[in-house]
């Protein structure tokens, strides 16, 4: 995978509502991060396809779309697995041994935090803070959160998603 | 669009509906089932619970009977989800899914309490409370910024109105002056709650001074400290009392355009903060000519993405204007030129949160409230290891003791008590000896520390102090935008060192290696977080300078929390050689005859602590 994303094609249908996104925001004062938060809500990511047409959209360069894309955490350049892993590394779910669960999921799937499997079905990512700290340590699969996590319960959620 | 007659009737009637929850029309046979709906109770199921009561009620015909209401945040996390039935205000905690059922028939129908649903205070079950205010969790605290989370729906604008809401921006568009609304503000004392605790009339009066054709309000949402979820859960459970402030805002310095800057990570908050624009606008609370005066306003939304850089104020009206949210040097400071080159002030949730309060009860009452130089209240997200873990809201003044032991319930299992952070990436550490400091900012301040935003993380003697210092190090280095190199690169290089002393690599001279690296940063970074960041590991050095000298001089780490210090051992008058841990043992470091002593091979093992957790005779120990 390209650093500056990936040229998977993109259909014709999801283009179109891009472009529809682009025309709604393009005469707003500080436009392009909107433009952004809402092409990924669509495509999961912004590949480089995406990122041109937006600058073209804009009128900016693309050094300049991807200088903003890749400033903020949020923004993904590449695709996420199909179950996308989030454990929060926030100050809360740390003290209570956060830090332990993300090591036990790195060695259950193979890969680090920041990668995906090579069957694209899981990937990891750390958050910080996913606003349940009373449950702490949490993890979060897509959009089931877990709490109270210990190391030991890792094969089990896992597995839920074979 | 409606008129202030109208606005008077909706409050009226709302407020008569309302009335079971504030322990009035006890006998009219009614009943109202009020669920948090805040993220942590969301997470752990709530709107399910809605929808099975919801479904219940339907099927047993009680729809005029009983009536479910969803809110925001109740404060005690830890027991969610939470469910307050009214009149009777009985507290149920830890509802699930399969208790409604329960709950209907015992309660509602039967009007007998789920016993097995109440929270049982201290050790004996003889300890139960009943009601929301007999928790001790609820004594001491006192809430103004939360004042209606918990108590309303936070999707329906008319429960806002019933409870006073809109008549503070009533009375300011109606019967102040902006030079009276800043001097009230002025004379409050009100300090910003984001972190800095700048006097928020001072600022508001700056920006008014300034002549310019348009001016901006903004909201600073970002609330970027990991581990704190006081605005959060205000946004999530009161989002109109933040417009409120906005338009009063508004109004005391000559803008008539607002924007909230809020984390895209908030889901939920962001959806309650789109409804309750677009309620404000449909009454006309929002947009022009508000109440029938010449004063217009509005209020958009941008979301942030994910760069903690971007909660300091330069940082974050860049952001908006939709660049990389990088800071600016200051001055120009905002209230002259801000956002998109225009006067700005910006002001954090919690603090706008208490503005139409301020504005209702006056300035001597809010006065009056907490210290001489901190007036008011604060909220605190109370996370580690503590027993109610959650939000609380107190008057500025109380100690850290009563916040940890009254309110929080103490250290869990039994564990001693070893530090409180505040302030996040920002603050520093309180050890035991401080815990009796009343708080406010100067105190926190005086001890190394700062008040932050609020979250206030407890730590007990099994965290190592060199690894928190290093956990804040790595985020803040993590964080910071790249433009300055004390920064950018200075952090890193603290960060290094904590990494190698952690290790068990630490070097003699390390320590005041740190010190001048941070004393640096501290002087030349160009903004907060820079300036801030060396705090954590200044702090832990001023009262764990002995964890920092076992982990360098003895290679040793106190707690046993440092993997690459700590060294897992079978005592073997201990072990049965029942065989457990070399079951579990991911790696196969433990092997040994069964009925007798197994060892560990230390060069296998990942120090992963499994063997630990699952040996039943304790036999095995960490040094
Ligand atoms: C690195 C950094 C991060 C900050 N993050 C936040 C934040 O998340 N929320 C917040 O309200 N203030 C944050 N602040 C403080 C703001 O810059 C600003 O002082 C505050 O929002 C002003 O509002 P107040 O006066 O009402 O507190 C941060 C400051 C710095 C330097
Ligand atoms: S720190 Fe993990 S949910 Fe808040």
């Amino acid at each position: 995978m390209s650093e500056k994303g990936t040229g998977i094609a993109i259909d014709a249908a999801k283009l179109k509502e891009i472009e529809k996104i682009i025309e709604k925001h393009k005469n707003e004062g500080g436009a392009l991060i909107p433009i952004l938060h809402e092409a990924q809500d669509l495509l999961g990511y912004l590949p480089e396809e995406v990122q041109k047409m937006i600058a073209k959209g804009l009128n900016i360069s693309l050094a300049e779309v991807y200088g903003v894309a890749t400033f903020y955490s949020r923004f993904k350049l590449n695709p996420k697995g199909k179950y996308n892993i989030q454990v929060c590394l926030g100050t809360a779910c740390y003290v209570k041994g956060s830090d332990k669960v993300l090591a036990k999921i790195e060695e259950t799937l193979g890969i680090k935090t920041g990668e995906t499997t090579p069957d694209g079905k899981f990937s990891i990512e750390s958050a910080r803070c996913v606003g349940a700290c009373g449950l702490a340590p949490v993890m979060v699969v897509n959009e089931e959160v877990y709490g109270k996590v210990t190391p030991d319960m890792v094969k089990d959620i896992l597995s839920k998603y074979e | 669009m409606k008129s202030l007659e109208e606005l008077n009737e909706i409050r009226t009637k709302t407020a008569e509906k309302l009335g079971i929850r504030m322990g009035k029309q006890v006998d009219i046979g009614k009943k109202n089932i009020l669920i948090c709906c805040g993220t942590g109770c969301t997470s752990s199921k709530s709107p399910k619970i809605i929808e099975e009561f919801n479904k219940q009620i339907k099927e047993k015909k009680l729809e005029d009977k009983v009536e479910v209401t969803k809110t925001g945040c109740f404060g005690l996390c830890a027991r969610g989800p939470i469910v307050i039935v009214y009149p009777e205000e009985t507290f149920y905690t830890h509802v699930k899914p399969e208790d409604v059922t329960e709950i209907m028939e015992q309660d509602i129908i039967g009007g007998n309490v789920v016993e097995r649903l109440l929270v049982k205070e201290g050790e004996t079950s003889d300890q139960i409370a009943h009601k929301l205010h007999e928790l001790g969790f609820y004594k001491k605290q006192m809430r103004l910024a939360l004042r209606n989370c918990g108590r309303i729906n936070p999707e329906n604008i008319d429960e806002y109105l019933a409870f006073d809401g809109y008549e503070a921006l009533q009375k300011v568009l109606l019967e102040m002056t902006p030079e009276q609304v800043v001097e009230t503000m002025l004379a409050s004392g009100l300090r910003g709650r984001g972190g800095a605790g700048f006097p928020t009339g001072r600022k508001w009066d700056f920006a008014r001074k300034v002549t310019a054709d348009q001016k901006y309000v903004c909201c600073n949402a970002d609330e970027g400290d990991p581990g704190a979820f006081m605005d959060r859960s205000v946004l999530e459970g009161d989002p109109h009392s933040v417009l409120e402030a906005m338009a009063i805002a508004g109004y005391a310095i000559g803008a008539s355009q607002g924007y909230i800057y809020v984390r895209a990570e908030y889901p939920i908050a962001v959806e309650r903060l789109k409804i309750a624009i677009n309620q404000a606008r449909e009454y006309g609370i929002l947009g022009n000519n508000i109440f029938g005066t010449d004063f217009n306003f509005d209020i958009d939304l941008r979301l942030g993405a994910g760069a903690f850089v971007c909660g300091e104020e330069t940082a974050l009206m860049t952001s908006i204007e939709g660049k990389r949210g990088e800071p600016r040097t200051r001055p120009p400071f905002p209230a002259v030129k801000g956002l998109f080159g225009k006067p700005t002030i910006l002001n954090n949730v919690e603090t706008l949160a208490n503005v139409p309060q301020i504005i209702i009860n006056g300035a001597e009452w809010f006065k009056n409230i907490g210290t001489e130089k901190s007036s008011g209240t604060k909220v605190f997200a109370l996370g580690g290891k503590i027993k109610n873990t959650g939000l609380v809201e107190v008057p500025m003044g109380t100690t850290l003791r009563e916040i940890i032991y009254d309110i929080g319930g103490g250290i869990p299992n039994g564990k001693e008590f070893k530090a409180a952070q505040t302030g996040g990436p920002s603050g520093g550490c309180i050890p035991k000896e401080h815990l009796d400091t009343p708080i406010d900012y100067d105190s926190l301040m005086a001890i190394g520390s700062m008040m932050g935003s609020g979250g206030l993380i407890v730590m007990d003697e099994d965290n190592c102090m060199v690894d928190i210092a290093k956990f804040f190090l790595e985020f803040t280095q993590d964080e910071s935008c790249g433009k300055c190199p004390p920064c950018r690169i200075g952090t890193k290089r603290m960060y290094q060192i904590l990494e190698r002393i952690t290790e068990g690599k630490g070097k003699e001279g390390d320590i005041e290696e740190l010190e001048k690296l941070a004393q640096n940063i501290k002087r030349s970074a160009l903004c907060g977080l820079g300036q801030t960041a060396p705090n954590p590991v200044l702090s832990t050095l001023k009262y764990f300078r002995d964890e920092y000298e076992a982990h360098i001089k003895e290679k040793r780490c106190p707690a046993g929390a440092c993997k690459g210090l700590t060294k897992y051992h079978i005592n073997p008058d201990l072990c049965k050689g029942c065989g457990l841990c070399a079951r579990n043992c991911p790696v196969g470091a433990i092997t040994g005859e069964v009925k007798s002593p197994h060892t560990i091979n230390t060069d296998k093992c990942v120090k992963c602590g499994l063997c630990m957790s699952k040996c039943p005779f304790k036999a095995i120990e960490k040094k």
